[in-house]
């Protein structure tokens, strides 16, 4: 969130300052390639730098860890680069680094990450090296324990930082019962419990071919991306997608409180949203945008933040799951004045839902949006992810092109149909702090 | 960086700016009339530009007893001006696609946008009327200040860690104000207003005190024809910043225990005071940077190597330095014991591998590693206009050149090993350093 920023009406003096012509579309060409090896995937070339991204994302993630052992997808990814093949810990950074090549894995609810910058010189070596750290990671005793302490840490750190409470404490109150009622990261007993041969079970589980969605951007053309997605996917099996479980659709409303010995409140609110393929999601998202996804620009920013000096930052999104779609958003308030700071987000969200959002205002949302939408697309890295996101949605090869239209089609009557969804009193709140007045 | 670069710009500490500098784009310099100067890169991959102002002014330049004024005044330059209304600087900026924001540092303070690169003019003039034409009142003052004590408890006071590291620094530094955080002191932000933040807009804020950054799908000329249309008739001010104190020998180590009961993670830090990248001496910063990395950058580093992996005293350790700043800076070294280790020891391991190198010095394969990612880097940073806007920015901000910047990769070449080791020696010496043990509640006692 930035140093500082504003909205207040607009004068009649900046009218003039306004263009009103509609933004270029992003000019990006998106090639979906299928690779000798059977990969479908999507590309960009980009001939100006020596460079090529691949981001790989592989679908179940922490959400498939057992019960007893969370945190065992996010320790298995961030054992991949602790030693492959013939290469332990150290001599596979040596060799990563001889190539200048960087990578990066992580793991969330719902997929595995893989992020790879790697230069054209050495490209076959680098795509080789990362093929070895996805299919043959070794798991030595040193680097399970070494990366397990490293966790362990963390995690301990977590247990009095407010944000990583009531992040923890909203989702398992919003999904208890459910896989998403964990954190990724897991929990100090689960990481301590886990075994090295529970985290071979897990690689084979979670990375295979048919499970990965995967993006190359950068300076190859089709026939050398393929070979270069057959090169670093070949070592896995082909496995399965895996089935999503679908999750409780509505949170609990009202305040959980977390007393912990802080000056500042930590709040995170949220709610029931719309899935990414719903006929209403776009309208859904331009009306967050107004809400609370705008940045300084948005209504909770404005009331919150500029009129009352309640926050540093506010905001809400969109969150979507691959078995849960929630609005969801966080505020930071002194302990004596969070329960202001809550009062004017559900004042806000009230609004909404009972009046919607008048003409001006979804005016200006949607020549932010659609001419925002272009700073998405300006590095090969940035594209990468972006593609990989698209796909995962099945949004489909010509939605960058089709994307401003469907903002630009969204009228207020929309927006009054998908309001009906905000509900300010059944706002599911955790708070963590020590609040008062709640 | 905990109120370091105060927003997104934040890289952890000790990030290396000239180290991911340089690029293959063009790059353009030229200076306007009245003294303000200008740097453009092309990158047109992405009909985006990104539109920089960097005045060489930061909380380091604040008046003493008015910490936080230089970050609370990058808040007031959003308000309104005698063109544009109250709260709408960043509207505008949004109707037309485009993303604001800013950021204070010690020794500068910058304002950016990005947005699509025909929109260049807007925003030039926009950032060009605020930089001369800025209309503040009462009211808009309180209200921000009331954000930045949020901001403060946000970054620092609901952050043991951060804490921590704010002790650290005031500890480090006898009379310079790099040792005032640049959010500033509670009880100095809380007496903030309106006069001290006329004050330090009517001295700092001119064009012969400010760098142009403009990166992306432009043309140089053109950026010259709008940088002259929009920049060239503001007056310049003529009012460099005083000279700042600079510290006095430093004789005595220095060491300090925290006890927060909410640290759950204990761990040791020391910063030594080290010097600043010095183009008449590029060298020494060089070395220091390529210490740095021996020490404690990456799992093939010696603290790493050693004491995380053969003696597993510690689950994590690290060495940093940043050196684009005016004056000296922390070389920073920390440790995170294992389970059953004490600070104590990660201590001695820590002092033990500093002293080794000040023996030994590196070796050639450790040197020939570093000056190899020093030069492949630069290709990475190509894919990142809007950092290697930052880099020049901040190059600049503190007094150095492009070239400075651009010639980095052949001084780290330059470094030999018997450089690094006689770095170790003359720069790790406790004398010139504080040490700190962040704890919990209770247990192990300094």
């Amino acid at each position: 969130m930035g140093a500082m920023r504003i909205l207040v009406r607009a004068g009649g003096a900046l009218a003039a300052m306004v263009w009103l012509a509609a933004m270029p579309a992003a000019a990006i060409e998106i090639e979906e390639v299928t690779s000798p090896g059977g990969t479908v995937f999507w590309l960009v070339e980009e001939q100006a730098i020596p460079l090529v991204a691949v981001e790989i994302s592989f679908a179940g993630g922490a959400r498939l860890d057992p019960a007893d052992r969370p945190g065992l997808a996010n320790m298995m990814a961030a054992l991949l680069e602790e030693g492959a093949g013939d290469l332990d810990a150290t001599a596979f950074a040596k060799a990563r680094d001889e190539l200048a090549a960087r990578f990066g894995f992580g793991a969330g609810r719902d997929s595995v990450t893989v992020g790879a910058r790697m230069l054209t010189e050495g490209l076959d070596r680098s795509a080789a090296l990362l093929a070895t750290a996805l299919a043959s990671p070794r798991f030595d005793a040193e680097a399970v324990e070494r990366v397990r302490g490293q966790i362990l840490s963390g995690l301990a750190a977590d247990q009095t930082d407010p944000n990583a409470v009531a992040s923890r404490l909203w989702f398992a109150r919003a999904f208890e019962g459910h896989a998403y009622a964990r954190d990724a990261d897991g929990t100090i007993e689960g990481v301590s419990a886990i075994t090295r041969d529970e985290l071979v079970a897990a690689h084979g589980r979670l990375l295979s071919r048919k499970a990965a969605t995967v993006a190359v951007v950068g300076a190859v053309d089709a026939a050398r991306a393929g070979a270069l997605v057959d090169a670093i996917l070949g070592g896995l099996p082909e496995g399965a997608r895996p089935e999503v479980a679908p999750a409780p659709e509505t949170p609990p409303a009202g305040i959980a409180i977390e007393e912990l010995d802080v000056p500042q409140s930590v709040a995170i609110f949220g709610q029931k949203g719309l899935p990414r393929d719903h006929p209403d999601y776009i309208p859904a998202y331009v009306m967050n945008h107004v809400i609370g996804g705008g940045g300084f620009s948005s209504r909770l920013m404005e009331e919150v933040r500029e009129k009352r000096g309640l926050a540093y930052g506010v905001y809400s999104y969109l969150a979507n799951y691959d078995g849960a779609d929630l609005i969801l958003g966080s505020v930071q308030t002194a302990n004596e004045r969070i329960a202001e700071s809550l009062e004017v987000i559900r004042t806000e969200w009230r609004r909404v839902a009972e009046e919607g959002i008048p003409e001006d205002d979804l005016e200006r949302a949607k020549r932010y949006l659609t001419g925002a939408f272009a700073l998405r697309f300006d590095s090969n890295a940035k594209i990468a992810r972006f593609l990989v996101g698209a796909q995962e949605e099945n949004l489909g090869l010509d939605y960058i092109n089709i994307r401003n239209d469907l903002i630009e089609a969204v009228t207020v009557e929309d927006i009054r149909r998908v309001s009906k969804l905000l509900d300010p009193q059944g706002l599911s709140i955790v708070v963590v702090g020590k609040p008062a007045g709640l | 960086m905990q109120s370091g670069m105060v927003v997104r710009l934040v890289a952890l500490v000790g990030f290396l700016l000239p180290a991911i500098a340089m690029a293959a784009q063009p790059i353009t310099t030229f200076r306007l009339g009245n003294g303000m100067e200008v740097v453009v890169i092309e990158d047109h991959r992405a009909p985006v530009v990104t539109h920089m102002v960097w005045y060489r002014t930061g909380a380091a330049d604040e008046p003493w007893g008015h910490s936080g004024i230089a970050h609370f005044f990058e808040h007031l330059m959003f308000k309104g001006t005698d063109d544009i209304p109250e709260g709408a600087f960043s509207k505008i900026v949004a109707e037309n696609g485009g993303q604001d924001n800013a950021f204070t540092s010690w020794d500068y303070t910058g304002y950016f946008q990005r947005i699509a690169a025909d929109r260049l003019d807007l925003v030039m003039k926009m950032e060009a009327d605020r930089m001369r034409d800025l209309v503040l009142n009462e009211r808009v003052v309180a209200t921000e200040r009331d954000v930045i004590l949020e901001e403060r408890n946000s970054r620092t006071d609901n952050d043991p860690g951060a804490l921590f590291q704010e002790q650290m620094r005031a500890a480090l530094y006898m009379n310079h104000p790099y040792g005032v955080p640049i959010i500033g002191w509670r009880h100095e932000i809380e007496a903030l207003g309106l006069p001290e933040a006329l004050a330090f807009y009517r001295r700092f804020y001119a064009p012969d005190n400010a760098i142009l950054v403009v990166a992306g799908d432009v043309a140089p000329d053109e950026v010259r024809r709008l940088a002259e249309i929009h920049y060239g008739p503001l007056e310049p001010s003529g009012n460099p910043a005083d000279a700042r104190p600079q510290e006095p020998p430093q004789l005595a180590a220095r060491r300090i225990e925290m006890r927060d009961a909410r640290v759950r993670q204990p761990y040791v830090m020391r910063h030594y005071l080290a010097p600043a990248y010095d183009p008449a001496d590029p060298g020494t910063a060089a070395a220091l940077t390529v210490l740095a990395k021996v020490l404690g950058q990456g799992i093939t580093s010696r603290f790493a190597q050693q004491i995380e992996i053969a003696d597993r005293v510690a689950v994590s350790t690290g060495a940093f330095y940043s050196d684009t700043a005016r004056d000296a800076v922390p070389f920073t070294v920390f440790g995170v014991p294992a389970p059953g280790r004490t600070l104590a020891e990660v201590e001695a391991a820590l002092d033990a591998e500093i002293a080794r190198i000040i023996a030994e010095g590196p070796t050639a394969e450790e040197l020939e590693r570093i000056r190899r990612k020093t030069r492949t880097d630069l290709i990475h940073a190509r894919d990142d206009v809007g950092g290697l806007a930052r880099v020049y920015g901040a190059a600049l901000a503190v007094g150095l050149s492009t070239e400075d910047v651009d010639r980095w990769p052949d001084v780290v070449d330059a470094v030999t090993a018997e450089d690094v080791r006689a770095a170790a020696e003359r720069w790790l010496v406790p004398a010139r350093s504080v040490t700190g043990y962040l704890m919990g509640a209770e247990g192990e006692a300094g």
